[in-house]
């Protein structure tokens, strides 16, 4: 990590979503903070509030009274100082996205305009935030297209979605979302709709471009195998709240919180060698599920499907977040007494 | 990855605008509908030139000729007018209000709904209301009343045409824009910036063109007949400039001794008014999306 300040930083962010039984937090109090360079990624199960806090970074979340958002999300700003996205008018924050701040979907099947060509596509997001012609910008569309690595890259502006397949419809939503070259990427779930040999393409290509540009990515996913395989840091997510923050090799070797080593423990892996029996191996599962967000358990919200939990330690107050080793924070009561058995 | 190159090879020439065009040449009812609009435009247009009458032309010596004897080829009026002359300038005059009367209304309905459909909450309930409420009236009514009120030219009875027949653009353009501003693409937009204009007519109402062209082409028609009915009423096109609702009204007295003057506007309007009904109904086939993948 570099002394350098962040380029994007939250603090305690809180996402509020009214509904007719109440109001339903679907984030508490999320903070961390991203260096330039870097990739850190948000992992929980559905429902954890991952997607909510991404939309809530590129101000998508519908305005109040339907959703309130609280919190500061600051944005460096290239002459130094920082900019709070969430104090932004909502024109500034319109120049922000995609030019500063960019992001891509889970979905590349129909996040791509089903009428425009592939090529009009990605002019436009370019002519969104620079003053270029219609053939600049076309003619820059044609070396996105070629660093996300579209073969035929001048045949392809014409095409439309229909005529590629996802992973290329991937690329191609990558080349869009680059096409400003913006200091921080969020990737939703980019992955999860490909079948698994473009899922490690698209990951490749993720990382070769960010080493090429230097922009932070934020990456969305509840597939550890691709966590171990992308981030920097990760920052698990339970029912609306950090539980645990860590390098990756750190939580993998030792996670404290026992969510995450429950996470950890349900991947499923193949019967080593040598061990006999196709029943030999059952799935580590986490009993029970995701609390329902208009009725969070009282204390550790993780506590009703806990091993550890101890009764009127774990249920009766939030734990903090707490420092467990460098860089690594983990929300839970007893991390030692786990640690150390 | 080659692979995937290999399955999108089949690139050109199947933008989704060269699949419907294809679906609307196998449809034969829409193509004679096609041939019928294209013959009357253009009969309308060059016809009056090959005609050596004009239409305003009086002969009181040919009064009542029959059709298909003598020289005036769809016989004469009881001024001894040449009726093919005077149903061909009527034509002009109807196939520009059909024409305009279209454009505006569609027009202002793809704007009203597109604007209710994609902002929706107050201001869209508020748009909305409105449509229903101007489709409260009976549109032969309401019509009726609007140019009860104006001097009947060829400007004024297309505005109070289009001013009756704009809605169902609107709900329909509504309807389109509510559900595809929830689609993926249009928070991709969003996600690199796009502003809300752009992410309407850029975006959005691209999508949206298959029923607006249909409800557009049904809106001739519809404008057609209502220009008909309005100066068969006396209260539209004003005599002596032709057209086919007043040449029906004119014709009913006639009605028993020379029919011909009744029956030719009549088919003009049939064949104009089912003409674009069947263009209507082919462009539906050809650009429903439910068979936009086979």
């Amino acid at each position: 990590m570099t002394a350098a300040e962040p380029v994007l930083q939250v603090d305690g962010l809180r996402v509020r979503f009214a509904s007719d039984a109440g109001a339903v937090a679907a984030v508490n109090g999320i903070s961390f903070a991203l260096d330039r360079g870097e990739t850190l990624a948000l992992v929980g199960e559905s429902g954890s509030g991952k997607s909510v806090t991404s939309l809530a970074v590129m101000r998508l979340l519908p305005p109040p009274p339907v959703c309130e958002v609280g919190g500061r999300i600051s944005l460096a700003e290239a002459e130094g100082g920082v900019r709070d996205l969430l104090a932004l008018p909502e024109e500034a924050m319109c120049r922000v996205r995609g030019d500063r701040v960019s992001m891509i979907f889970q979905e590349p099947m129909t996040s791509l305009n089903p009428v425009l060509p592939v090529g009009e596509q990605i002019a436009e997001a370019i002519r969104f935030h620079r003053a270029a012609s219609r053939r600049v910008a076309l003619a820059a569309a044609t070396d996105l297209l070629e660093r996300v690595g579209i073969p035929e890259p001048r045949k392809r502006l014409g095409s439309y979605a229909h005529h590629l397949s996802g992973g290329q419809r991937q690329r191609v939503m990558i080349a869009m979302a680059l096409a400003c070259n913006p200091e921080v990427l969020i990737a939703d779930e980019p992955t999860t709709a490909l079948d698994v040999t473009v899922q490690a393409q698209i990951l490749e290509l993720l990382r070769r471009l960010q080493q090429e540009t230097g922009m932070a990515v934020i990456f969305i996913t509840h597939n550890l195998g691709v966590v171990a395989e992308i981030a920097d840091r990760v920052l698990v997510m339970y029912a609306g709240r950090a539980v645990e923050e860590a390098e990756v090799a750190t939580l993998f070797r030792r996670p404290l919180m026992p969510y995450t080593a429950g996470l950890l423990a349900s991947v499923p892996r193949l019967p080593e060698a040598g061990c006999k029996g196709r029943e030999g191996v059952r799935f580590a599962a986490i009993p029970g599920t995701v609390p329902d967000p208009l009725a969070l358990p009282s204390g550790c919200s993780f506590h009703p499907r806990c091993v550890h939990a101890k009764p009127g330690l774990c249920d009766s107050e939030v734990p903090d977040l707490e420092d467990a080793g460098p860089g690594h924070r983990v929300r839970c009561r007893r991390w030692r007494a786990i640690d150390g058995s | 990855m080659s692979a995937a190159a290999g399955i999108a090879e089949a690139a050109p020439g199947t933008g989704p605008g060269q699949r419907a065009l294809r679906r609307f040449c196998r449809h034969r009812l829409a193509l004679g509908g096609l041939a019928m609009v294209l013959l009357l435009v253009l009969a309308c247009g060059l016809g009056p030139y090959l005609v050596p009458y004009g239409p305003l032309h009086i002969d009181l010596g040919v009064r009542f000729s029959a059709p298909f004897l003598g020289p005036h080829l769809f016989g004469t009026d009881q001024l001894g007018r040449d009726l093919l002359v005077r149903l061909l300038m009527a034509g002009r005059v109807s196939l520009t209000i059909g024409f305009a009367a279209m454009l505006i209304s569609t027009a202002a309905g793809t704007l009203i709904g597109a604007v209710a459909g994609y902002f929706g909450g107050s201001v869209g309930a508020a748009l909305m209301r409105f449509v229903d409420a101007v489709l409260c009236f009976p549109q032969i009514f309401l019509l009726l009343a609007l140019a009860a009120f104006i001097t009947p030219t060829l400007a004024s009875i297309t505005l109070v045409i289009a001013a009756t027949a704009w809605m169902e653009v609107a709900r329909v353009v509504e309807a389109e824009m509510k559900s595809l501003r929830e689609r993926d693409f249009a928070l991709a937009a969003e996600v690199l910036g796009a502003s809300d204009f752009h992410i309407i007519f850029r975006e959005l109402l691209p999508n949206a063109v298959a029923p607006i062209v249909v409800a557009a082409t049904l809106n001739v028609a519809r404008a057609i007949l209502l220009e008909a009915y309005v100066s068969f009423l006396g209260y539209g096109i004003q005599p002596p400039t032709p057209s086919w609702g007043n040449m029906l009204n004119n014709a009913q007295e006639y009605l028993v001794t020379a029919p011909w003057l009744a029956i030719f506007p009549g088919v003009m309007i049939a064949l104009a008014v089912s003409g674009f009904n069947f263009v209507g109904d082919g462009l539906r086939d050809a650009l429903d999306p439910r068979l936009e993948r086979s």
